[in-house]
C-alpha cells in the first residue's frame, strides 16, 4: 500500500514538480485572518459608531468627520511626521558611523560593538520606564552633576519633552540600525579598500568613496525600517509620556489608542488608524520604489 | 569577535570569508589609528552604559538611600529588598506567562513559516506567487493601526483576556518576515537536491524534514530567537488584548509595578531588571545568532 502510494507520488512529481500548495494554508489563514482581515476591518470600523462593547451601528462617515474636524488630529500627524523625519535624521549618521567603526577589526572595536547590543535586550516598557526615572530632575541622573542645565524637568515641561523622546527613541533603536551598518561594511569586499589604499587614498576618502557608495542598499533598508517604524513608536512614548505634557507626545497612533481605548471611540480610532495605515503604506511603496528593495532574490544570486 | 564571528553570521554563503580576513589584517598594520572614531566609540558607550548603570544601582538602594543619595553613587547600603519584593509580587507568573507565550508563538511561526517559505520558493503556481508578494506587503502594515479591529476581532471570538490572544495576533503578524528570512535562505540550497529526491520518490514532507529543515537550520534558529525577542518584549497586544493578572506578561508587569510601587522607584527598577535578565543570558549564551537574527531579511 505504502510501495504503491510512493511510486505514485513519483509518477506525479513527475508532471509536478512542486510542493503542495495546501503547505502554505496555515500561514495564510493566520496572515490572512489576524493581520489582513483587521486592516480591512479598521476601514469598515470607521464607518460605524460603536465604544467598544455594545453593537456597532454603521453611522456613515459620521467618524470622520469627527475625526478630521479635529484640530488634535492634525496636531498628532504633524507631530508623528516630525518625530519620523528628526528620529531619522538623528539616528542615521549616528548608527552609520558607529557601525562602520564596529565593523573594524580591533578587538577593543568588537567589544564595544557587543556591549552597543544590550539596549536591544531591553522591552519598551523597560527602556521607558527607565528613562522616566533617569530624566527624572530630583532624582535622576541629571542631578549627579550639580549642573543646572542638567537638573529641569525634562519629561514635563512640553518644549523640552520632544527632545527627550527623539533621544529615547534613538537610545533604543540605534544599537539595532549599528547592527545593519556593521553587517552592510563587513560585506564590502576587501579588495576595494586594497585597490584604495595603493591609490593613496585616506581614511576619510574611502569612506566617501568605497563605504558610503557600497552601503547604499544598507542605508536605504535601514531607512526604511526607521521611516515605517516610526509610525509605532507608541510603545516607548506611550509608557514614557502617555502623550504629555498635556498632548505635547501625542503621537498619531497614541491618539488613536486613547481615542479607542479610553474614550471609547472606536469609530474615530479606526479613522485614525486608516490614515495610519494610509501613511505606513505610502511611505513604504515609496521606498521600495525608489530602491529596488522589493526585488527579493538570492543574495548570492549574480555574485 | 574578530574571525570567528565575521565568519559566523556569513556561514551560509561559503564563499571565502577566511582569504579577505587575513588579507585586510595585513594591510592594517600601515594605518594610523582613528582617534576621531575612537572618541565618538567610547561616547556612545557612555550613552548605553550610564543609564544602564543608574538603573542597576538603584535597584540595590533602599527607598531613603534612593532620595538622599548621589544617584550615579555606589549604593551605601546595597540591599537585595527590592528584588525580593518583586519577587513576592507574582513575578515568577509573569515570568512563565511571558515564557509560556513565546514558547507556543514561536513554535506556530517557526513551523507554519517554514512550509509556507518551501512553497513559495519551490511552488511554481499562481499561488506560490501571489502568497508571495502578499507576504512583502505584509512587512509593511504598521501593527498598531490594526489594534482596534483586532480587538472586535478577538472579543467576537470571545478569546479576550486570554492566551489565545496573544498568540494568534502574533504569529499572524510575525509570519511575513519570517517567510522572507526562509525563503532567502531556501532558496540557496540547490535545486538538484529537491529534483533527485523527488525522483526518489520523497513527498513534500519528506522533502521539508530531510533536506530543508537540516540545511536551513541556521535560519531556523534565526527566526526563532528574532520573534523570540519580539514576542517576550511585546508590549502591543497584551495592552489591548488581555486586563487580568493571570494572563499578565513581563512588559506589562512593569507597567503595572510601575503604577503599585509609585514612590518606591528602586523596586520597579528592580523589576526593569529582573525582566531583563533572561534575555541578557540568552544574549551571553548565542549572542551569535541573536545578532545573525536581527541582522536577517538585511540585504547585504
Amino acid at each position: 500500500m505504502t510501495a504503491l502510494a510512493a511510486t505514485g507520488a513519483a509518477v506525479a512529481s513527475r508532471r509536478r514538480t512542486g510542493p503542495n500548495p495546501v503547505l502554505l494554508v496555515p500561514a495564510l489563514a493566520f496572515f490572512l485572518v489576524f493581520a489582513i482581515v483587521p486592516l480591512v476591518g479598521a476601514f469598515v470600523l470607521s464607518f460605524t459608531t460603536w465604544d467598544g462593547l455594545s453593537p456597532l451601528k454603521f453611522t456613515g462617515l459620521t467618524s470622520w468627520r469627527h475625526v478630521l474636524g479635529d484640530a488634535q488630529t492634525f496636531r498628532s500627524l504633524l507631530l508623528t511626521l516630525k518625530v519620523m523625519v528628526v528620529a531619522w535624521v538623528v539616528q542615521t549618521p549616528v548608527s552609520l558611523l558607529l557601525g562602520v567603526f564596529v565593523a573594524g577589526r580591533q578587538r577593543y572595536r568588537a567589544l564595544l560593538g557587543v556591549l552597543y547590543f544590550v539596549p536591544l535586550l531591553l522591552s519598551s516598557a523597560a527602556v521607558a520606564i527607565a528613562f522616566k526615572n533617569a530624566f527624572d530632575p530630583n532624582f535622576g541622573i541629571g542631578a549627579a552633576f550639580h549642573l543646572p542645565f542638567l537638573v529641569q524637568d525634562w519629561l514635563g515641561d512640553p518644549s523640552l519633552v520632544f527632545y527627550v523622546v527623539i533621544f529615547v527613541i534613538s537610545w533604543q533603536f540605534v544599537p539595532l540600525h549599528t547592527l545593519f551598518y556593521q553587517a552592510g561594511t563587513r560585506g564590502i569586499p576587501a579588495q576595494l579598500y586594497e585597490a584604495a589604499t595603493l591609490d593613496g587614498a585616506g581614511r576619510v576618502k574611502q569612506f566617501w568613496y568605497i563605504t558610503l557608495p557600497q552601503l547604499r542598499n544598507t542605508i536605504i533598508m535601514s531607512s526604511t525600517l526607521m521611516v515605517v517604524g516610526s509610525l509605532t513608536y507608541f510603545d516607548v512614548v506611550f509608557v514614557l509620556t502617555g502623550g504629555g505634557p498635556g498632548n505635547a507626545t501625542r503621537l498619531l497612533a497614541l491618539q488613536m489608542y486613547l481615542t479607542g481605548f479610553q474614550s471609547y471611540q472606536m469609530g474615530p480610532a479606526s479613522a485614525l488608524s486608516v490614515i495610519l495605515v494610509v501613511i505606513g503604506l505610502a511611505m513604504a511603496f515609496a521606498l521600495t520604489k525608489f530602491s529596488g528593495f522589493a526585488r527579493m532574490k538570492s543574495d548570492q544570486e549574480g555574485m | 569577535m574578530t574571525a570567528t564571528t565575521v565568519s559566523a553570521p556569513t556561514s551560509t554563503a561559503p564563499r571565502g570569508a577566511a582569504a579577505p580576513a587575513v588579507r585586510r589584517r595585513r594591510s592594517s598594520r600601515r594605518e594610523r589609528p582613528n582617534v576621531l572614531g575612537a572618541i565618538g566609540g567610547w561616547l556612545w558607550l557612555a550613552v548605553i552604559i550610564v543609564p544602564v548603570y543608574y538603573v542597576v544601582i538603584s535597584s540595590l538602594r533602599n527607598q531613603a538611600g534612593f532620595f538622599a543619595q548621589n544617584p550615579l553613587a555606589p549604593p551605601t547600603n546595597p540591599t537585595l529588598d527590592n528584588y525580593r519584593l518583586v519577587l513576592q509580587n507574582n513575578f515568577f507568573m509573569f515570568f512563565r506567562n511571558s515564557l509560556l507565550i513565546t514558547v507556543c508563538s514561536v513554535a506556530l511561526i517557526a513551523a507554519c513559516g517554514l512550509m509556507a517559505a518551501y512553497v513559495v520558493v519551490r511552488g511554481q503556481g499562481w499561488l506560490a506567487r501571489r502568497s508571495f508578494q502578499l507576504f512583502l506587503l505584509g512587512i509593511a502594515i504598521p501593527t498598531h493601526a490594526t489594534i482596534i479591529p483586532l480587538y472586535y476581532l478577538i472579543t467576537r471570538l470571545h478569546m479576550y483576556d486570554s492566551f489565545l490572544a496573544l498568540i494568534l495576533p502574533t504569529v499572524g503578524f510575525a509570519i511575513p518576515i519570517t517567510v522572507l528570512i526562509l525563503s532567502n535562505f531556501i532558496r540557496d540550497i540547490p535545486a538538484e537536491l529537491f529534483e533527485s529526491m523527488r525522483l526518489d520518490g520523497a513527498g513534500d514532507w519528506r522533502l521539508l524534514w530531510s533536506l530543508v529543515v537540516p540545511l536551513a537550520r541556521p535560519a531556523l534558529v534565526t527566526v526563532a530567537i528574532y520573534n523570540a525577542l519580539h514576542v517576550w518584549n511585546g508590549f502591543l497586544f497584551p495592552l489591548i488584548l488581555t486586563q487580568s493578572e493571570r494572563f499578565r506578561v513581563l512588559p506589562m508587569a512593569l507597567w503595572a509595578f510601575q503604577g503599585e510601587f509609585t514612590v518606591n522607584v528602586p523596586a520597579v527598577l528592580a523589576a526593569v531588571v529582573l525582566s531583563t535578565l533572561p534575555l541578557l543570558a540568552a544574549y551571553v549564551f548565542g549572542r551569535r545568532y541573536l545578532v545573525s537574527g536581527l541582522t536577517a531579511g538585511v540585504g547585504k
